[in-house]
């Protein structure tokens, strides 16, 4: 996926050139090796920090809300259906970007690269085709990407951004082979107090420092739940109540809307598997609703229609 | 301060062990990928053989989450809405493992809790209660920078006892009198010369790997609104997300909110860890909010750690160079840019 | 170790609702034990974490003066949930106050000056600490001329109306109250906003220091009066105000630049605020 870095900067450096964005997002080699860093650009002599690899994780949705300039920014399959729901949810207008479409072969999971050095702290990374390599000290490792993909990119089913400008390579084949839902199954099965020491044991090493939620490119609220005061409907101490209530009341929020990006899941610092808290519901989206967050601008979001043939079996 | 000692590593794990009829013991112990400081019960295996434990031991002696004061709040019950100290256990604690940057970190955080003016109770009776017994860095990372920022791989400042991995073998040389008088008790032989050289070019060879530094001259001598109203801090912020990954992974981040919680007929006064990353932190009861803006909370928190602590105390930065930030922070913001731009 | 953290107890034991919106009200507290008044040593300035168990703590300036023996009082605005609850709270009920905290106005500095105290709106209140204090018969020798600008936005919402008056009659303090419009055809003193009446009442800034508090639209626009008048910005004096938990520069929330607001301020220089970032 290198090879787009390349068309990045190129295009990049017309669009701004030429006046037609005013800044052009995207993401740069970061000081830690597997940790790029989103970027803004805004003179045509700086796109040489522009990069695409395997490690660009961040969903640069989140980086629109309420913007008002002209802003061209890279996006694969969740980027631009995190941007699709951005322009439904009016945080942004669909006339003030120029997307770059990324065709996606998915992305890296830092930390099962890092397992596979045994935790110990990287120097450099590469990457050529479907291998990349790792170096520390004393050590370099060349591993096959496709046996290290984040667990969303895995079951992706949305590799081929779903809005864009100009796409810079061919689409890639879709990934129709797998159950994105099959983790979910397992724990529909079980009993209601399995389920719910499920979810406590998840949440048990949280530290409430909201990474999860402030990666997420849906949770742009000028005021979240957990920090009104009148009303307070959450405590703020780690008591598990207050942090169960926190993240499951995050997860319903996010219900109709969570395209399973994996930004929560990624930069969560203990490492707790976010998109757990959100599978189900959208698995339930599409099974009741037939309904995939962020695939279009021409139908409105979930909670903003109903047709009589909705699954209805919940009231009475 | 004494002589220091030599136990096989094993002997010494066992004497760890043994100390916990006097001591409430914390361990680096493996959980998952990482590793975190736990209370050594049975069932806890403590593993030595790490690089850093992930969240700091700021814990140990400052909880995320302590409750303060109680009292009842139904005005028939005695001593209703009259709040009382909490009970709480300041029985003597030894914290085994601990990096000497994160034990340099709770230097840096004292001077906040323990001033001439007010002392913080909680903080300083547990933190005069902990003996903490380090373990220097054989292989520092290579996100690390404790020898600009504070007192290298094998500082010794800020513990007790400090650890050299020989091996198969600890040495394990007294700092402070607590920590002779500790080590006193211990059965082991001397450190002979031999040994004692071993782990002096052992530190040698450590810091040599360590390349970040950095003159903080210019930190003392701009002024503070010199540095507030520089151009790069937009840039700097821009990546931000606002989490609170560094502050709360930060031994040296000290700031915390105090909060009243009510269960039936009963208050808690509980203080929590907070973070200057979060809107609220500053967010008058008008409305009215001073550090409104994301870049506003970005430079804030670096101008606390790199200016405001430095002008006011003169005892360097309000950073041990643990790496945590730089490691862990989602979008990459890493501090050792910072200090270039700021020192630039 | 004395725990800086813990509340004396308190009983409310009056309550004056000071303006017609209701949203002011002046609150009396007793303490429990005697021991704790004797420990409250405090000086026109500071302030006090009123602390309602169950909701929890607010920094407010002390009102009362020094000079007032007995009891505390502290004027507070109806904005949050702890303020809300306690305009609900009755005489006898308990509480707690922690404090004094923060530093006070430069009160040996200004011995022997001139003192010009400008007010707006309900930030009269360590003001009014203030003008009672030097206003004491012991005090009042140490101070020059003293005067005071103080303004409303109408007159039902000024605050001590009856003391307001009572000063108005004393040849030792000279008043200027203002609104900014009033209805009442009977209203005898000032219409103006509070910086231009300062601009025509006070007419020389020699061997004097000005204390303003208010409203930061009224602070913005009075500065640049006073230094017209040849105040030097070390003898304007502010107080600040920033959100606030620990009240004893701890928990790291107020910071202007590296001064508390709760521990090094609230009380600032002009001079000294302008080497601060403008975090306030």
């Amino acid at each position: 996926m290198i090879r787009y870095t390349e068309k990045i900067r190129e295009r990049a450096r017309e669009l701004l050139g030429q006046g037609k964005v005013d800044v052009f997002i995207g993401y740069k080699k970061g000081t830690v090796p597997l940790m790029n860093q989103p970027v803004m650009i805004k003179r045509a002599e700086d796109v040489d920090q522009l990069l695409w690899d395997s490690n660009c994780c961040l969903n640069l949705a989140n980086y629109l809300t309420k913007r008002t300039e002209k802003i061209g920014i890279v996006a694969n399959g969740c980027n631009s259906r995190n941007i699709v729901i951005h322009i439904l949810e009016n945080q942004i207008k669909r006339d003030q970007l120029y997307i770059l479409g990324i065709p996606c072969e998915g992305t890296i999971d830092h930390r099962a690269v890092l397992r596979a050095a045994d935790n110990q702290e990287l120097l450099g990374y590469s990457e050529d085709g479907k291998e990349f390599t790792i170096r520390g000290a004393g050590f370099e490792k060349t591993l096959k990407k496709e046996e290290f993909l984040r667990t969303n990119c895995k079951t992706c089913q949305h590799r081929n951004p779903v809005i864009y400008d100009e796409l810079l390579g061919d689409p890639v084949p879709e990934n129709t082979e797998v159950d994105p839902f099959s983790d979910v199954k397992g724990l529909e099965t079980q009993p209601p107090e399995k389920k719910w020491s499920f979810f406590q044991n998840l949440i048990s090493k949280c530290i409430r420092c909201y990474a999860c939620r402030n990666a997420c490119p849906l949770c742009y609220c000028p005021t979240c739940f957990v920090d009104e005061s009148k009303p307070q409907w959450v405590g703020k101490s780690i008591d598990p109540i207050d942090t169960m209530t926190f993240h499951i009341l995050r997860a319903y929020h996010c219900a109709g809307r969570c395209t399973d990006c994996g930004a929560c899941e990624r930069v969560c610092p203990v490492a707790i598997p976010m998109r757990q808290f959100t599978k189900k519901l959208n698995k339930d989206a599409k099974e009741l609703f037939d309904w995939e967050a962020g695939l279009t601008l021409e139908t409105r979001p979930l909670f903003d229609f109903y047709k009589t043939s909705d699954y209805n079996e919940f009231i009475y | 301060m004494g002589t220091s000692k030599v136990l096989k590593k094993d002997e010494w794990l066992k004497v760890i062990e043994d100390l916990r009829k006097g001591y409430k013991v914390f361990v680096p112990t493996k959980e998952g990928d990482f590793h975190f400081f736990r209370e050594y019960k049975d069932g806890i295996r403590p593993d030595l053989n790490f690089s850093n434990t992930r969240l700091s031991p700021k814990g140990l002696i400052y909880p995320q989450s302590e409750r303060m004061f109680e009292c009842p709040l139904s005005k028939d019950q005695e001593g209703a809405f009259i709040l009382k100290e909490s009970p709480k256990d300041f029985g003597p604690q030894l914290v085994v493992g601990i990096r000497p940057c994160d034990a340099y970190g709770f230097l840096i955080v004292k001077r906040n809790f323990d001033n001439p003016q007010y002392r913080d109770p909680w903080w300083v009776r547990r933190y005069e209660s902990t003996t903490f017994v380090g373990l220097g860095c054989n292989e520092p990372c290579p996100t690390c920078f404790c020898n600009a920022a504070a007192g290298g791989p094998f500082g010794e400042e800020g513990l007790d006892l400090l650890m050299w991995d020989l091996g198969d073998e600890y040495l394990i040389k007294p700092i402070t009198e607590k920590g002779s008088n500790l080590l006193a008790k211990v059965e082991g032989k001397e450190a002979q010369d031999g040994e004692i050289k071993e782990a002096e070019s052992l530190k040698k060879e450590s810091q040599k790997k360590m390349d970040f530094s950095f003159d903080i001259t210019p930190l003392k001598n701009k002024a503070q609104l010199e540095l507030f109203n520089e151009p790069y801090w937009e840039d700097v912020a821009f990546s931000c997300i606002n989490c609170g990954t560094c502050t709360y992974l930060c031994p040296t981040c000290w700031c915390f909110d105090i909060q009243d919680e009510v269960y039936k007929n009963h208050c808690d006064r509980i203080r929590n860890w907070d973070s200057c990353m979060f809107p609220l932190f500053t967010l008058h009861g008008s409305g009215h909010n001073p550090r409104e803006k994301k870049f506003q909370r970005v430079r804030q928190r670096f101008m606390h750690k790199l200016k405001y602590y430095v002008d006011k105390y003169g005892n360097g930065i309000q950073c041990s160079g643990c790496g945590r930030c730089v490691r862990y922070c989602p979008v990459n913001i890493d501090i050792r840019n910072v200090i270039g731009l700021m020192c630039g | 170790m004395k725990n800086p953290y813990l509340p004396y107890p308190v009983k409310i034991d009056d309550i004056v609702v000071e303006t017609e919106d209701k949203n002011l009200k002046t609150f009396k507290f007793v303490f429990l034990n005697p021991e704790d008044e004797a420990n409250f040593k405090y000086m026109p300035g500071q302030f006090a974490e009123l602390s309602v168990p169950g909701k929890g703590e607010i920094p407010i300036g002390i009102a009362s003066s020094p000079t007032e023996k007995g009891y505390l009082t502290f004027t507070v605005n109806k904005v949050g949930v702890v303020t809300t609850f306690l305009h609900n709270m009755k005489v006898g009920d308990i509480m707690g106050i922690r404090g004094p905290l923060g530093n006070w106005y430069p009160w040996e500095e200004m011995e022997g000056k001139n003192v010009v105290i400008i007010g707006g709106g309900f930030a009269f209140t360590t003001l009014r600490s203030s003008v009672v204090y030097m206003l004491h018969p012991q005090n009042r020798p140490k101070f020059g001329k003293i005067t005071v600008v103080y303004g409303a936005r109408n007159p039902g919402l000024l605050l001590y109306k009856q003391e307001l008056m009572e000063w108005e009659k004393r040849d030792d303090i000279e008043m200027h109250i203002t609104v900014d419009a009033a209805d009442d055809p009977n209203w005898k003193y000032n219409v103006g906003f509070v910086p231009a009446i300062t601009e025509q009442k006070v007419k020389s800034s020699e061997n004097a220091y000005a204390i303003v508090c208010g409203p930061p639209i009224m602070i913005k626009f009075t500065q640049p009066v006073l230094e017209k008048l040849g105040f030097p910005p070390e003898r304007i004096i502010l107080s600040l105000e920033n959100r606030m938990k620990c009240a004893i520069g701890m928990c790291g929330r107020c910071n202007v630049g590296d001064q508390f607001v709760c521990k090094d301020g609230p009380v600032f220089s002009l001079a000294k605020l302008r080497t601060l970032p403008p975090e306030y």
